[in-house]
């Protein structure tokens, strides 16, 4: 596809982007995201283990940010000060890396995002010269303020974090898209390929996703089946689909020439 | 004569958390890097809540009571 997607001004052939976590080691991690094709990969910032380190793989090595965009996140962060405080820390780390995702929990149990912190953190770090993806809820009204506010694309939920329970309110999602004039990502809850695909149809302009690659039975091959799913969702999208016709068929053969034909 | 060696020449340091004891007073921020087998790591240091660039980590000085947060990239969706 010669179409891109266009994030904070920078062009990516790859609509998929995709989660470094709960994978089994650093080889599978590296073998999935080749086969999922995505450029942009998301990654945590945690406290580095002191002491019992010397010699052990880090993630780096594996990814090389000369290869991969980095997308430092918030994960695990409840408030918008340790939101900021964690993306400071990522952009020292990365070399002065701007992109960043923006993600303010509400509830350890259901991962729900605190759309209140988020906004305060999406102010102050666009102040602050970040590009910021935001991790949000699939409210219609929230996710057009996180674009007032300046960020570089909004990310509705389709479900949960890691539910893999697939897309729960595709009309949401369809307001947020025809309202957005920056890039619409559906993040967390897409379970297979099918979901995917039905992200890309309504008009996503990509997908973000982690577990589902990561806790399918074969990875690798799964991460190969959500590429195809956001080439085909898109392409889709962009032919047009058919016109629904309600209780009324419509043959696709001649109904003239039957050999029934009196 | 009696010396007393108490605590005057250990700086005590809070790691991530934990809290560590170190021998030598104005050791720099490269000079713990070395100490804790980090040499080479790409991490981010903040002290006392302030992030330390790392083109300053050489000059960083340490003093008994500082608060560091060591961190680095970790794989996370």
């Amino acid at each position: 596809m010669s179409e891109q997607l266009i994030i904070a001004g920078k062009p990516y052939h790859s609509r998929l982007l995709v989660g470094t976590g709960k994978y089994k080691d650093f080889t599978e991690t590296r073998a999935a995201i080749d086969a999922s094709g995505a450029q942009i990969v998301t990654v945590a910032i945690r406290r580095t283990n002191i002491g019992q380190t010397a010699g052990e793989p880090s993630l780096l090595e594996y990814l090389p940010p000369e290869k991969f965009t980095y997308l430092p996140n918030t994960a695990g962060c409840y408030s918008a000060d340790d939101a900021v405080r964690t993306l400071r820390l990522a952009r020292e780390l990365l070399d002065g890396h701007n992109l960043v995702k923006l993600e303010v929990l509400g509830d350890p149990k259901t991962l729900y995002p605190n759309v209140i912190e988020t906004i305060a953190a999406a102010k102050t770090l666009v102040k602050d010269g970040f590009d910021v993806m935001v991790y949000t809820s699939d409210d219609p009204i929230i996710a057009k303020q996180l674009e007032e506010i300046g960020c570089c694309a909004v990310m509705p939920l389709a479900s949960l974090i890691g539910s893999g329970m697939g897309i729960l309110n595709p009309w949401n999602l369809q307001i947020i898209i025809e309202n957005a004039k920056i890039p619409v990502l559906v993040d967390a809850g897409v379970g297979c390929a099918g979901d995917a695909a039905i992200a890309m149809e309504l008009g996503c302009d990509g997908v973000l996703m982690n577990t589902a690659i990561a806790a399918a039975r074969d990875p690798i091959m799964m991460a190969s089946a959500m590429k195809k799913a956001i080439e085909a969702g898109r392409e889709s999208f962009l032919a047009g689909r058919m016109p629904k016709k309600l209780y009324s068929a419509s043959p696709s053969s001649p109904t003239a020439g039957l050999i029934t034909t009196a | 004569m009696l010396v007393f060696r108490c605590d005057q020449e250990l700086m005590k340091i809070s790691i991530n958390g934990e809290v560590k004891q170190f021998d030598s007073r104005n050791m720099t921020i490269s000079a713990l890097v070395v100490t804790l087998n980090l040499t080479g790591k790409r991490l981010a240091i903040e002290k006392n809540g302030e992030i330390v660039p790392r083109s300053q980590f050489s000059e960083e000085k340490l003093q008994d009571g500082d608060k560091l947060e060591i961190v680095g990239a970790v794989g996370g969706g």
